[in-house]
This record gives C-alpha cells, structure tokens and sequence, in this order.
C-alpha cells in the first residue's frame, strides 16, 4: 500500500466517518425506543416505562453529543479532504447535507432540549410529543444523509457541464434509484442495533438480578421488536443487493468475490480473494447458491470482476470480508431473536441464563455489522467516489500527504480519549441503572452535552 | 436571480458568522481567562455563567461552514484545503473543550480538565484567528483550485491574527463575566477588562495599518473617492465605542461594557467586509464566481428561511430563561 495523499485521505475520511456513524446508528434506534416508551406510559399509566424513558434518555444524551461533535468534524472535511469533490458535485449533494444539517440544528435546539431538560417544565403530553418529534427528526436526518450517500451510489437527476454536476431534477436527485433500498436497510439496522443493545442491558440486569420489572419489560420489547425486525432486515438486503446487481454489478461481484461472468454461479462461504492473480486463493463453496441469492433462479448468471480492468476493480478483500461479517451477524441476529422468542413463548426466557449471559454480551454486534455494511458499500464503489462521474483520486483536495499523515494521527489521538470516555460513561450510567423517582430541579437548555454530568455522577 | 442570490447567501452566511464569532467568543474567552482565577471553585462559577449556551453557541459554526459548502463550493473548496492545518487544529481543540468542559464538572481532577478547557480554548480562538489572517492576506488560486503549499498561510500577519482573536475574546469573556457574575470573580473580570480593551485596539490597529499597507486593493477600497466620504465613519464609530467601553468599565457599569465589547467585535468586522467584499477568496474570487447553481441555492434558501427564525427565537428564549447573575457555589448544576 502506497501512502498517497488519495489513500491518506481515504483513511482519514474512514476513521472519522467510522467513529461518526456509531452514534447515530444507536441514538435513531434509540430515540424511537424512547418515543415508543413514552406513549406506551401514557397509554397504560405504567408507572416503570416513565422509568425506562428516563433512563434511556440520559444514554441518549451522551451518544447525541458524540455524534454531533463528530458530525462538526465531518461537514468540514468535505472541504479539508475532498475540495474537488466539493466543487464538482458540490450544486448537488451540498443541499442534501445542508438539509441534515438544518434538521440536526432544528431538533438539537427544539425538541431535545425539552426532552433532555424539561421533564418537570412541561405537561406530560408535551414531553411525549418531544420524544416522537426527536425520532422523527433523527429518521430525518437519516433520510437526507443516506439521500446524499445514494446519490454518490447510483447519481440521478443531474446534468455535466464543463466537469460540473448541476441540478436539474430535485426529485430525481433526492430519490435516486438506490436511496429507497438504501434508507430501509440503514433505518432497519439502526432499530436492531439498538433492540440488541436494548437487550443486551435488560439481559445483564437479569443476570445480576438487579431491576427486575424493567428489565424484563426491556427484553420483552427488544425480542418483540427482533422478531420482525432481523428476518425482515434480510428481505431489505436481498432488495437492496438486487437494485446493486442493477446498477454496481462490479460491486456486488466484489462482495461475492466472482472474477468470471456467468452462471450457475458458487457462493463462497470462506475464500482468499487475490487480486493480483485475479483468482481465489481457497474457496470453500456451494453450488447454484450465489445465482439463487442474486438471480433468484438456479442456474442465473452473475457479473464478474474481470469485466473490466484490474485498475478499475474495487478493493476485493474488505469487500469481501467486511460482506461476510454483515451477513454473519445478521444471520445471528435472526437465529437470536426467533430462539428468544421460542424461550419467551415457553415462558422460560427470565430463566434461561446462558441466554441471558450470551445476550448481555452481544451488546456491540450491531455496530460491527452497520460498520461492515458502510465498508462493503463504500469500498465496492472504488475507484469512484461517485459512481460513473467523478473518481475518488480526482476529488482529493491539494493538501501534501505529510498534512494529512498528521491530522491523521491527531484525529486517531483526540477520538480515541474522547470515545473511551464516553464508552465509560455510557457503561457508568448503564451500571447505576433506571432510577425511580426525580426530584432535583432540572434546568432546560439546549446542551446534550450536560447529560454527561449524571454519567458522572453516577461513578460517585 | 443570477445577481442577487449569492448577496443574499453571503448575507445569510456572514450573520451565521457574526453570530458565531460573538456568541462563542464570550465562552471561549471564558476558557482563556481561566488560568488567572484564583481556584477551582471560581472557575466552577465562571464555567456556570456559560453552561446553557456553549452548544448552541457552536452550532452556528456548523452552519458557517455547512452553508458555504452549500451556497459557495467553490470558495468552500479552495479556503479549506488552503487553511487546512489550522482548520482541523481548530476543529479538534472545540472537540476536546467541549468534552472537557462536561467531565470537568464532577471529574475527580477538576484541574487536569481545567487545563484541557484553557488549552482547547485558547487554541481554537487562535485557530479561528489565523483562518481569518489567511483569508485577508489572500490566497493563490489557480483553475478554481488551491495554488499553495501546506503552511502558506503561516505568515506573521496571520499569527498576528490568531493573537488578536485571543485577545479580542478575551475582552469579551471579562465584560461577560463582569455583567454575569459577583464577588471575586466579577472584580477580576473588572479588572481585566481595561488592560484587555487596550491590548485589542493595539491589535486592531495593526490589522488596519497592515492591510492597505500590505494589499494595495484595501488601500484603493477606503482611501480612494468617493469612497473615504463614506467610510471615515468607521474608524471614527470605533474611536467612539472604544471610548465609551473605557468610562463604562471605570464607572463600574454592569451591561454597557459588554455590549460595547460586542459593537467593537463587529466593527472590526464590518471593517472586514468593508476590505474585501465581494470577495469570498480574496483576491480573487467573488460571491458570484464561487456561488453554487441558482437551483442549489434557491432550494436551500427555503428551508433556511423557515428554520432559521425558530432557531433564533429559541435562542432568545434560552437566553431568557437563564437571565441574572450567577453567584458562587450556586448554579444550574
């Protein structure tokens, strides 16, 4: 691996974005989590969903303040990383992030500052309704910025003039053709990530017999929601997989790591893709699998990488792998949600501790699986940065490589201390658990940041 | 269309700046200011005075430079890769002052995050300092493209820069401190607020002598006519507030020296604008060279004009609820 200023740039811009997205991905599942407690204590008056609304409300507030201290670092370096990219795309996808950004502006200096801060300043309803607005308005955030990512993806609704993309179509432009698949499989991911999470908590608390009814109030929910959610997730991604086969054929043949066109084409369980020899090294494989999956019929034929030339192939091995670890925690997730539900179903789930204690520990396998799902469609775009139109080494901006090297290592530096702490804290507030009852005054600002002082507190 | 769109952007643009500038320039100067309290439980009362606003103070950053990229890519595209160090130090400094600013409260080593506040603090504000110096002092442009190497803009005027903004939000952080706080804390705010009101007029009037000494297209903007017909009432408005800022601080005024600091903020400012409007990237590009498509900036347009009026009267009402002083040992933690 060379050290360009390219690849440079690519790393920085994937650290950073990596160390973005866990955020958000926990805090839209988990602001809709709060929002259903809401009106699920309004509806029955059940006094420990108010409790569990609290409580997750202080772990929202911690994860919204990282993600939004990352998101500065992020809508800056389009600029610092990627000025070409700025100036040649810029008509088009600069509106779709100022949107986010608005939105993100919007809630944080609304809503979320009732939520946060309000509890004892407004009437119920009204804290309720914050809850679903800041649910709502994260589900929006997300539309705008998988609309912007989709658009790199499968570009629509634009015409080049001199190297410049401008406008012509907005609604083209916002609903290009891989933004619906895309929006579901991200949203679908965010609410699982959070369910396991969810009951990965609930699991530890039954564990170490702390919380009773929240806790199982929390599992019910989680494994209610899993149920759906997992084996649905799969649905989304064939779709999704198939609108790629469509329009990133060369993608999709990275993912499977097929160098030749044709069928019946061979799933690779296990192989070591070598781009140099632009075979598999080792394949462990079955039959017809992969046409079934991408083709739907036994025999079908797939794309393969050697249609074009090695140069203008993605990175096969993180495609590959990073392909393969998405796939293996979401066949988990659905083994792991139905057998909760079977145990739930035999009325033993509260008392099945290598359960419990195997949920409690799966806390993070959400994270990995939307961190592999950015690297298998992020890295199985390359070259391009945006598909067909503008190739990621020509977006780079003319910073010298020495520049970025050390930003680089400042940024793993600083996000390192800043996660750790905040991990810390998170587990802290975790720890001490929902608590019943609140009776200090709480002031209502527009600071999420200021929930960091419970996490604290609560290590006193 | 073609004309007034990117004036209109520039406008909206050079508020969220402003904005930024004066609202964040009190809390950071809070920041530098806080070596000099005499202990940990004033630096508690001085950081009380802030905490319901910081955020939101920042947010307007996010907007500055989200909505460049928006209405103006192609300045977006040349002044970061050309300010590209000092951008990312400033970014990282506001990341690791606004953390630290939280885990100080109840940390068991208020001094290690009070340390990590000062330094994160004051680095930004020099940061944001030697971006403006950088941008004044002009960038090369070739092709719509950054023309330079990677510490071009380390030039003595810049570094000037970056100690004026340090000074300059300092004075702002001491007549806050002075209007929102009592006992020992609001009389060493007073009293550093009169040697802090000079060192930022000597900066001032370095950065006025130096530009149209340095860039001849300054000189030509204000001492050609009929232009100096108009304009003279700048420095003399600044002459003036700077004045009144003095006697308000010595009379012992509470509210007036702030609001005086804040006018002296945007008349430098305006002077600013004043310089080298309608460049975005002086000396070559204008608002109307670097301005996205009509389409791009109309679209944004009109979801900024509904959202923003409900931001800004959040904001009012934020401020609002967290009105009067700020007393030791009492707060809103």
């Amino acid at each position: 691996m060379k050290f360009d200023p390219a690849m440079l740039a690519r790393l920085q811009f994937a650290f950073t974005i990596i160390f973005h997205i866990i955020f958000p991905s926990f805090t839209i599942g988990l602001s809709a989590y709060i929002a259903t407690l809401g009106v699920m204590w309004r509806w029955s008056g059940r006094e420990h969903f108010h409790v569990l609304m609290r409580f997750w409300s202080k772990i929202f507030a911690v994860s919204f303040a990282m993600g939004v201290v990352s998101g500065v670092v992020m809508s800056y370096e389009f600029g610092t990383n990627w000025s070409r990219f700025s100036a040649e795309v810029g008509n088009v996808v600069g509106p779709l992030i100022g949107y986010e950004v608005l939105m993100a502006f919007f809630l944080e200096a609304t809503f979320l500052g009732v939520l946060l801060f309000g509890f004892n300043k407004v009437p119920p309803w009204l804290y309720v309704l914050s809850a679903v607005f800041v649910a709502v308005g994260t589900a929006m955030s997300a539309f705008w910025i998988l609309s912007a990512n989709s658009w790199m993806q499968t570009p629509a609704g634009y015409a080049l003039r001199d190297g410049v993309a401008y406008p012509t179509d907005w609604l083209a432009v916002i609903f290009n053709p891989s933004f619906p698949y895309r929006l579901a499989h991200m949203l679908n991911a965010a609410y699982l990530t959070t369910a396991f999470v969810v009951l990965a908590v609930g699991a530890r608390y039954l564990g170490a017999g702390k919380f009773h009814e929240e806790a199982r109030t929390m599992l019910r929910m989680a494994i209610g929601l899993t149920v759906i959610l997992a084996p649905l997730q799969l649905i989304i991604g064939d779709q999704h997989g198939l609108n790629t086969l469509e329009y990133q054929p060369l993608k999709v043949a990275a993912m499977e790591a097929h160098w030749e066109a044709g069928g019946p084409a061979a799933f690779e369980i296990f192989a070591w893709p070598d781009q140099a020899a632009q075979t598999n090294r080792f394949a462990l494989s079955i039959p017809h699998v992969s046409s079934l999956i991408l083709t739907h019929s036994w025999d079908g034929a797939v794309p393969g990488l050697k249609a074009v030339a090695p140069a203008e192939q993605p990175p096969v091995v993180p495609v590959f792998f990073a392909f393969r670890i998405m796939l293996g925690i979401g066949l988990f997730m659905i083994a792991a949600a139905l057998y909760g539900a079977f145990l739930w179903w035999r009325g033993v789930l509260f008392e099945t501790r290598w359960y419990l204690a195997l949920m409690a520990n799966c806390w993070w396998i959400g994270f990995i699986a939307v961190i592999s799902g950015w690297v298998v469609t992020e890295t199985g775009r390359q070259p391009w940065i945006v598909q067909g139109l503008l190739r990621t080494a020509d977006a780079t901006s003319p910073v010298p490589a020495g520049s970025v090297a050390t930003t680089l290592v400042l940024f793993v530096l600083c996000y390192g201390v800043v996660f750790w702490m905040g991990i810390y804290y998170i587990n802290r507030l975790i720890n001490r658990g929902p608590e019943p009852s609140v009776t200090e005054a709480e002031g209502l600002a527009n600071r999420p940041l200021m929930a960091g002082k419970d996490a604290l507190a609560a290590g006193r | 269309m073609e004309w007034y769109l990117p004036v209109i952007w520039a406008g909206l643009i050079g508020t969220a700046v402003a904005l930024y500038v004066i609202l964040d320039g009190f809390d950071l100067g809070i920041g530098i200011l806080f070596p000099f309290a005499a202990n940990e439980r004033e630096r508690d009362q001085m950081m009380r005075t802030i905490a319901p606003f910081w955020d939101g103070n920042e947010t307007w950053l996010v907007l500055g430079g989200g909505g460049l990229l928006v209405a103006f890519p192609g300045a977006y595209a040349v002044i970061m890769p050309a300010l590209y160090l000092p951008v990312i130090v400033m970014l990282l400094s506001l990341v690791f002052r606004g953390v630290a600013f939280e885990f100080r409260t109840v940390s068991y080593s208020k001094t290690r995050w009070s340390f990590a506040f000062t330094t994160g603090s004051t680095l930004a504000a020099f940061a944001q300092g030697v971006i403006l110096g950088g941008l004044v002092q002009g960038i090369p442009v070739s092709n719509g493209a950054y023309a330079g190497g990677a510490f071009d803009w380390a030039t003595p005027f810049a570094l000037l820069c970056g100690l004026a903004m340090v000074a300059g939000y300092a004075l702002l952080g001491a007549t806050f401190l002075n209007m929102k706080t009592e006992g020992a804390v609001a009389r060493r705010a007073h009293a550093q607020a009169k040697p802090l009101l000079f060192l930022v007029l000597a900066f001032m009037a370095a950065v006025s002598l130096w530009t149209p000494l340095a860039e001849p297209h300054i000189a030509a903007r204000w001492f050609s006519l009929p232009n100096f017909y108009f304009l003279w009432p700048v420095p003399v408005v600044t002459a003036i507030v700077a004045f009144l800022l003095w006697r308000w601080i010595g009379n012992g005024r509470e509210v007036p020296p702030f609001l005086a600091a804040i006018a002296l903020f945007l008349l430098g400012y305006l002077g600013l604008v004043i310089s080298n409007f309608p460049y975005l990237v002086p000396p070559s590009l204008s608002v109307w060279d670097t301005a996205a498509a009509p389409a791009s900036q109309i679209f944004m347009l009109l979801g900024t004009l509904v959202l923003l009026p409900i931001i800004l009267g959040y904001i009012v009402f934020v401020y609002w609820l967290f009105r009067g002083k700020v007393r030791e040992g009492e707060g809103y933690h």
